[in-house]
């Protein structure tokens, strides 16, 4: 299920940020089969969306990836070049340092096939981040020599690694992912450990990511993450941190496989039907705000692949205002859904 | 809307069944959440019993619950094929074990 290319370079009409928002106000939405996300909140009494203190900026530094998996919700791949500059780089750092933000949340793409990568975590280090997480798709490290060393990189500068890695053995993955994928991750893994990641006492986090390989919810943590630590362990001898099940957001890649084959509508329904009122309040947009290559804030990594600029006056990071910031409204539609339902959905897994 | 006694929305509607009798049906439902709980046996076992045993009674909700409640927990088809095939041997072996009746019978009667 893996696609060779991006949506865009296929020139899908899903690849328009514009046709997917209409995608998902339409149909079973327009009819009232379905409420949208925004009657949704109000018939449980729920105010708009707002952010509350401020703890992570994550910034998505540009779409290149050495893969193309089939759920990709940036639409990431090998022919997309878009990148941020230096400059705008260390407009992010500026502005972490100023508002004392605890965490830097670096993700792609494969951020580091970013050109300035190493460049840029050793500034980052330099303004003192307290956290500094890479969102890492493994296959990276094992993707050319040149990243051979990136596990000590990693640990000379105490960066905490996100990975997927959708199932514990092999089919599930790879179809996901692209052939061999789930053997260059294992390798990766065992590198990652062999420097001291996931082991205990190092201090070294490792934490891995699963989302479904199909039209339904993930459900169940903390089994999952029982069952993955025992397979990885008994048949590769890896260790790892925590596991974390990410629902996927009906958009862009996801919300094409969805449309092809005829789970659109039912997908949304379950996504509906599983709305949980209480992942309202701790939502990922409540305490992120996402910084697009180009510059521009919004308020969710997925915001930002929809092209739903911030609702603020300070809506680029060369303009940043916290209080302005603050006091706007999370835009919201009805992808949201998929950061609400059941346990809930952010980049750190479950929300309640 | 096509004929047929079985619609798969109808699954959503279970909770219906509450309108006609609230204390039963809410006695069933906490009961069945209950059930379905972490106990000695995981979350995960209990939801392949569940699928081994739609399959037995040949209820199409529930086969339709628990495929995509297996799928939700990451179980795996050759998991759910192997609990199938567990309803399968119990169902086959209730109905050849009643051949002994069977030959008890035959014998009996035999000259
Ligand atoms: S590794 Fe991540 S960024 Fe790259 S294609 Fe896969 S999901 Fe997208
Ligand atoms: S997609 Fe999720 S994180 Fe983004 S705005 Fe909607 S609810 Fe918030």
């Amino acid at each position: 299920m893996s696609t060779k290319k991006s949506l865009k370079a296929q020139n899908n009409v899903l690849s328009d940020a514009k046709k997917q928002l209409q995608l998902l106000s339409n149909s079973i939405f327009l009819s009232g089969q379905l409420p949208t996300f925004s009657q949704k909140l109000q018939s449980h009494k729920l105010p708009s969306i707002k952010p509350k203190q401020l703890e992570i900026l994550q910034l998505n530094i540009g779409y290149m990836c050495n893969q193309v998996c089939a759920h990709c919700h940036v639409d990431a791949g090998p022919d997309r070049k878009e990148k941020m500059s230096k400059p705008t780089m260390s407009q992010c750092l500026q502005v972490a340092h100023k508002h004392k933000i605890k965490t830097l949340d670096i993700t792609g793409g494969a951020p580091e096939m970013h050109p300035d990568f190493r460049w840029f975590i050793k500034e980052a280090k330099a303004a003192e981040i307290p956290e500094i997480i890479i969102r890492s798709n493994l296959t990276i490290l094992r993707a050319n020599k040149k990243y051979y060393d990136l596990p000590d990189f990693f640990k000379e500068h105490q960066l905490h690694i996100i990975s997927s890695l959708p199932f514990y053995r092999r089919g599930k993955t790879d179809r996901q992912r692209g052939d061999g994928v789930f053997n260059k991750s294992i390798e990766a893994l065992q590198k990652l450990n062999e420097v001291g990641y996931g082991l205990q006492g190092t201090g070294l986090e490792i934490d891995l990511v699963y989302n479904p390989l199909g039209a339904y919810l993930p459900r169940g943590q903390e089994e999952l993450e029982e069952e993955y630590k025992h397979a990885l362990r008994e048949d590769f001898g890896i260790e790892f941190n925590n596991l974390y099940c990410i629902t996927n957001l009906p958009i862009s890649r996801f919300l094409d496989f969805l449309v092809a084959s005829g789970n659109f509508e039912g997908y949304m329904t379950k996504l509906v039907n599983a709305f949980n009122p209480s992942t309202v309040g701790n939502l990922m947009c409540t305490n992120t705000i996402s910084v697009s290559y180009d510059g521009y804030l919004y308020d969710c990594d997925f915001n930002q692949m929809l092209e739903l600029n911030v609702s603020s006056k300070s809506n680029h990071i060369s303009n940043f205002e916290m209080d302005a910031l603050q006091n706007r409204n999370v835009c919201i539609s009805q992808h949201c859904y998929g950061c609400t339902a059941g346990a809930g959905s952010s980049c750190q897994g479950t929300v309640v | 809307m096509s004929k047929s006694y079985y619609q798969p929305e109808d699954l959503l509607k279970f909770g219906s069944i509450n309108e006609w009798n609230p204390e039963l049906g809410k006695k069933f439902f906490d009961y069945y959440q209950s059930v379905f709980k972490k106990g000695t046996l995981s979350e995960r076992e209990k939801s392949l019993i569940a699928l081994a045993v739609a399959h037995t009674i040949q209820c199409p909700y529930c086969i339709d619950a628990y495929t995509t409640d297996g799928l939700e927990r990451g179980i795996e088809k050759e998991e759910m094929m192997e609990a199938i095939h567990v309803a399968g041997a119990i169902r086959g072996g209730a109905s050849l074990v009643h051949t002994v009746q069977a030959m008890n019978i035959y014998n009996k009667l035999s000259m």
